[in-house]
């Protein structure tokens, strides 16, 4: 007798290819963070950190090794429930977007197909934005109870910031709907896949608007006002230790990384390798290379992150709020307007 | 106001031409010499492993200096601890017995000799101040000691290992090896 007619198979696919997923993204934050100071250390003629293990790989390990030693503090006057979900409501928030992207095409393994994608939702991107916009209650949560009235500052910054750069992100985003016709992260890239050319061909200023609203998002420099150190201590998390405070981290890092990936699947093919064409391969070889491929252009995406964060300085919060509302939106209208123009006119 | 050099640069207060306000070509341009930079030579001296060569004037930690003989220059005078502004070394003097010639050049010698790291200023006075040549500052510094008392250099420290029978801790102790 069965009580549910489940498919146990499928259910105990999609966990593990959770579990893979998620500790994967949550190894790649790990040594993205190593990735930062080797970054940073190149481009500033340094050597970086180059103690631990050779070439100073284990860094990230003793990194997370000291965050797990510090003492716990909760402060006596901070509203203690909220402080503690802030963190995970960030860290929640950051890997929940993993969901809908498309790692790469279909495995076959033990007989069956299985997608590389946790969740193939029709509304994919729609999707990204909800928990996207989910990110913010992490850092304000955390802001408020933190009871400092600087964290609180911050955290009322990253919550303007990332409701400002939302807004003409969505817009940078309707241009590109328009072109696919589809709000499926796997739809647009399977288009890609079989399109003659990326997404990106079409929609280089929806890209550009994208990009920098990503960087806005994602607070990183020069948008990173959440954590301008000189004017507001340390930021949002400035009351957390030990742990909390690596969720924080991190989850700016697992931001980022997402953020990557949504850009190279929804502009740059997603698992497309250019020039090759993965039906002339066995499936499986075929899925593999396009995994490489997406995490190859995650890379090379959070390199490009890295390396403007250590090239400019950040903006005044009036520059930001100018440059979000005052040219990000009218431009993403326009490029808006042009993409429906262009698309009536071959019509 | 007249200007006291002719380097003076007027600010341009010219308000941002549109190219400018979008920031875009400043920031390409700006991570064009970050991306140089990649390439470039890093000056950075690996410490531990590597470490910079002194310049032969470099005034580091204190010898005590032997004769060729190998016999203690040293005799207890005082005058480097006088010398000293910091008022880092302290020593007691001992007469020299029958016997322990070919340990001390003349009859009175410094028994304890004691140079504080922490207090000295490295400023060479008592090195200038010596009548005997007997101390000298070498081209190492003082390494990290995790107490006070480890920086309180005795005689056993600071004396120069013989020349006579124990070259390369001499060469060590001066701070010139390879």
């Amino acid at each position: 007798m069965t009580l549910l007619a489940l498919d146990w198979a499928f259910l105990i696919e999609k966990l593990v290819l959770i579990v893979i997923i998620v500790f994967a993204s949550l190894g790649i934050a790990l040594y993205t963070t190593f990735g930062e100071r080797k970054v940073a250390a190149i481009l500033q003629d340094r050597p970086g950190p180059n103690r631990a293990g050779p070439f100073g790989l284990l860094q990230p390990l003793a990194d997370g090794l000291k965050l797990i030693m510090k003492e716990e503090i909760i402060p006596n006057a901070s509203s203690k429930w909220l402080f503690i979900i802030g963190p995970g409501l960030a860290m929640t928030a950051s890997l929940m977007t993993c969901a809908v992207i498309p790692w790469g095409t279909a495995v076959h393994l033990f007989g069956r197909i299985i997608e590389l994608q946790v969740a193939d939702v029709n509304i994919g991107i729609l999707y990204v934005f909800a928990v996207v916009s989910m990110g913010v209650y992490g850092i304000m949560i955390g802001g408020w109870a933190s009871n400092n009235k600087l964290s609180l500052m911050s955290a009322l910054r990253a919550a303007s910031q990332a409701i400002s750069y939302e807004i003409a992100m969505g817009l940078a985003l309707i241009a590109l709907l328009m072109t696919t016709g589809s709000l499926s992260l796997k739809t647009i890239v399977a288009d890609q896949v079989t399109g003659h050319y990326w997404n990106i061909v079409y929609q280089p200023l929806g890209f550009l608007i994208f990009f920098i609203c990503a960087m806005a998002e994602c607070n990183r420099t020069p948008f990173d006002l959440p954590e301008a150190e000189n004017e507001l201590n340390f930021g949002y998390h400035q009351e957390y230790s030990s742990m909390k405070l690596g969720f924080y981290l991190f989850a700016e890092y697992v931001n980022m990384i997402m953020s990557s990936a949504i850009m190279a699947c929804m502009y740059f093919g997603g698992y497309d390798l250019p020039f090759f064409d993965e039906s002339t391969v066995a499936p499986n070889i075929a899925a593999m290379i396009g995994v490489g491929t997406l995490l190859i252009k995650i890379v090379l995406f959070i390199f490009l992150f890295m390396w403007i964060r250590w090239t400019i300085p950040r903006f005044r919060y009036d520059q930001l709020m100018n440059l979000g509302w005052k040219k990000m939106i009218p431009l993403a209208l326009f490029n808006m307007l042009l993409t429906g123009a262009l698309i009536l006119s071959k019509l | 106001m007249q200007a006291l050099t002719n380097k003076s640069i007027a600010v341009n207060r010219k308000p941002m031409t549109f190219l400018e306000r979008l920031y875009l070509i400043n920031i390409i341009k700006g991570m064009m010499i970050t991306f140089k930079h990649m390439f470039k030579k890093q000056p950075t001296i690996r410490y531990p492993e590597q470490k910079r060569e002194f310049s032969p004037v470099f005034r580091g930690l204190h010898v005590l200096n032997r004769d060729e003989q190998g016999r203690e220059n040293c005799t207890a005078c005082g005058l480097c601890a006088v010398a000293c502004p910091a008022e880092a070394i302290t020593m007691e003097a001992a007469e020299r017995q029958e016997g322990e010639e070919h340990l001390y050049k003349e009859e009175k010698y410094a028994a304890k000799y004691e140079i504080n790291m922490l207090r000295c200023i490295f400023c060479g006075l008592c090195e200038e101040a010596c009548p005997k040549d007997a101390i000298y500052l070498s081209e190492t510094f003082a390494p990290a000691n995790y107490t006070r008392k480890g920086f309180i250099y005795d005689k056993n420290d600071l004396l120069i290992p013989n020349t006579l029978t124990n070259a390369p801790a001499l060469a060590k102790a001066k701070g010139v090896e390879a």
